[in-house]
């Protein structure tokens, strides 16, 4: 198991590598240059300009800002904000608790409706159920998110308020007020939640009806079991691995941050902090919080993927065999 | 088997000779094919087209996809005649009061500046129909050249490859494209072409993945050896027949990522980094619609159908197309 971990590890180091070198590609080389770009319309004059450059290191080429992004990051320094002058480590403290409640409440909505319906599409194969199940699917995946975010806004925060008098209705923005602090998680949890959660359910429903087929479930049938206890112990146990690994997968994603639904709702989250860094040409944010998302997912997937070994000694085995 | 090989090679037929005979192949149909009458010695297109033609979904998809097509191209003939200027400020309509609810001569209300939304509507359909199209298009040469040099040549050239598909498929998505939007320089802004390179040149990666596999088994075919022991050269071989055999997967792959394409879009302009006004795209009507959303939903609500129908619509087409090529593809 520490060998496969390990292996898992080894394999992070290029992409880790990869992704800061095309981070480093796409500010450094590319055109665009954030110091006149931050100036805005006024010309710099050029003794500032220099300054400027100068003092984010810019002047330098940009293999050597790369050697001085990596040297600060073994000693675990991201470097400050430009915009706030704050130290990017304390930036992501405050604001990656959110992106991680976010999260919470977004793969829970996952595991819980694109299971269930995925079973249920499955089970009752062919029926109205099944085409309801994929005609919602279909339809969630071509929802531009931020549009359903802003229409769950409407509805539940300004429709449902005009209907009930101001009675019921639901907070639509920020993180906290007059709500418990769970309550404004509930809109942008369905939000980022959608598009994977129909994923989920079409991986579950197809696992489910590939594994209906195989030998071993025939014989479970013809042994007399009953149809539950088949589906339950039998089925599921294999068809849940792939889901299992999907919904793992799409933690590591939604951790990133999710930049569409926290402008949405005004969630001052880890997506929101890089969008607003990337806007601003606040670099070393960017850079920094990237860094640390990266290896947020790297852990994520390393959980996942020793989860998965768990659940499926064939991988396991095949994984010690192999050596 | 045989079926799905003759699906696979009619979808890019066009002067091909047939690998398996060596004699040119029957140039495809297209879509007026009396697939019936002619019984089974249809051409392999036909048989495609005859498959698509009888699902009812896909051909909803393909009517509806036709209507926003021709009401784009043909926006400027008719559409602000009829309902107004997509662009400019109507200054009768502010002064009588912007924000109008629908009404016959506005049927979609008009938005805060005065402006007809369903004049609005059909010219965003303009920027987000080129932008999938045009993206979708980038992400096809490049991953197609790549694929197939991946696929073709096992080895370093395939390691390399596929090393750097991983980091750009590691690198979260929509970060990657605003990163690359924030550089563009000021003059070239807010347009459809840099919109166009930022998701085209995203796109790449699973693209050169599909065709990669797709490549790795058609490879394995005798006729592609026979060709091989006649001395053809690997140009030949490749563009002869391996790629015409090789691309059903690409077809349907690409009329899915339009959707996808136009998604994204959507996204960055909504977020303030894709096309700026005073280009009209359907996300940017979410966003400058939101602060009037008491007053007047509809100012989000009709860019957001007009998204959603429209992706919706190339994913069922997108479906039909992999059903009647009869492609095998994981979700």
């Amino acid at each position: 198991m520490f060998q496969y971990i390990f292996r898992r590890l080894v394999q992070f180091v290029p992409v880790f590598f990869g992704v800061t070198l095309l981070l480093f590609f796409v500010t450094t080389i590319l055109p665009g240059d954030p110091v006149a770009l931050r100036a805005g319309e006024k010309k710099l004059p050029p003794a500032v300009y220099q300054a400027m450059r100068h003092q984010y290191g810019l002047d330098k080429p940009w293999y050597q800002q790369y050697a001085d992004y990596l040297g600060a990051l073994a000693k675990g320094d991201l470097g400050t904000s430009i915009a706030s002058g704050r130290q990017v480590t304390d930036i992501f403290k405050d604001v990656y608790p959110y992106t991680v409640k976010l999260a919470g409440g977004a793969i829970a909505l996952e595991i819980i409706f694109g299971i269930a319906v995925g079973i249920v599409a499955a089970v009752k194969r062919y029926s109205i159920w099944d085409t309801l199940a994929t005609l919602t699917t279909s339809i969630l995946v071509a929802l531009p998110v931020f549009w359903l975010g802003i229409m769950l806004q409407y509805f539940f925060g300004i429709w449902l308020k005009n209907a009930t008098g101001g009675a019921f209705y639901l907070p639509i923005s920020g993180v906290s007020g007059v709500f418990p602090t769970w309550v404004y998680l509930i809109l942008p949890s369905i939000t980022l939640a959608s598009v994977s959660t129909a994923y989920a359910a079409r991986v579950m429903r197809s696992q489910l009806l590939e594994v209906s087929g195989q030998d071993y479930v025939r014989t479970a049938h013809a042994k007399g079991l009953s149809v539950s206890r088949v589906l339950w112990s039998h089925e599921m146990k294999n068809a849940l691995i792939p889901v299992v690994t999907f919904i793992g997968l799409d933690l590591g994603a939604m951790l990133s941050g999710a930049i569409l639904t926290e402008s949405v709702f005004n969630i001052p989250g880890l997506g929101w902090t890089i969008y607003h860094s990337i806007r601003a040409y606040d670099y070393p944010v960017l850079f920094g919080c990237v860094t640390l998302m990266l290896f947020a997912v790297l852990f994520i997937n390393l959980i996942v993927d020793v989860s998965y070994a768990f659940l499926d000694p064939r991988i396991r085995y095949g994984s010690a065999a192999g050596e | 088997m045989s079926n799905e090989m003759d699906a696979l090679q009619g979808a890019a037929n066009h002067g091909v000779k047939d690998p398996r005979t060596g004699l040119p192949a029957t140039p495809p149909s297209g879509p007026d094919v009396k697939g019936e009458a002619s019984g089974r010695n249809r051409t392999l297109m036909g048989d495609a087209w005859y498959r698509l033609s009888r699902n009812k979904l896909a051909l909803v998809a393909l009517a509806w996809l036709m209507i926003i097509t021709l009401a784009a191209i043909s926006a400027s003939l008719w559409v602000p005649r009829i309902y107004g200027d997509p662009v400019a400020i109507d200054t009768a309509t502010v002064a009588t009061g912007a924000l109008q609810s629908p009404s016959v001569a506005h049927p979609m209300g008009t938005d805060d500046l005065g402006r007809d939304m369903l004049s609005r509507i059909v010219y965003g359909a303009r920027a987000s129909l080129s932008v999938g199209f045009m993206a979708v298009f980038v992400s096809v040469v490049i991953g197609l050249i790549l694929g197939s040099l991946s696929g073709f040549y096992t080895g370093w050239p395939d390691a390399l490859i596929m090393r750097i598909a991983d980091v750009f498929l590691a690198f979260p998505y929509l970060l990657f494209a605003l990163l690359l939007l924030s550089v563009v320089p000021k003059e070239y802004r807010g347009g459809i072409m840099p919109v166009v390179l930022t998701i085209g040149v995203l796109g790449w990666p699973s693209i050169a993945r599909v065709f990669r596999s797709s490549i790795l088994s058609v490879k394995e075919n005798d006729y592609v050896d026979a060709a091989r022991a006649l001395g053809a050269s690997d140009l030949r071989l490749m563009t002869r027949h391996i790629m015409p055999n090789a691309v059903a997967p690409i077809v349907v792959y690409s009329t899915m990522s339009i959707g996808s394409a136009i998604l994204t879009e959507a996204a960055l302009s909504y977020l303030g980094l894709g096309i700026l006004p005073p280009t009209p795209s359907w996300g940017r009507m979410i966003s400058d619609g939101q602060q009037y959303l008491t007053s007047n939903p509809g100012l989000v609500l009709w860019p957001g159908l007009a998204i959603l129908t429209t992706v919706l619509a190339f994913t069922l087409l997108g479906d039909g197309v992999r059903d009647a090529l009869d492609v095998k593809m994981k979700d």
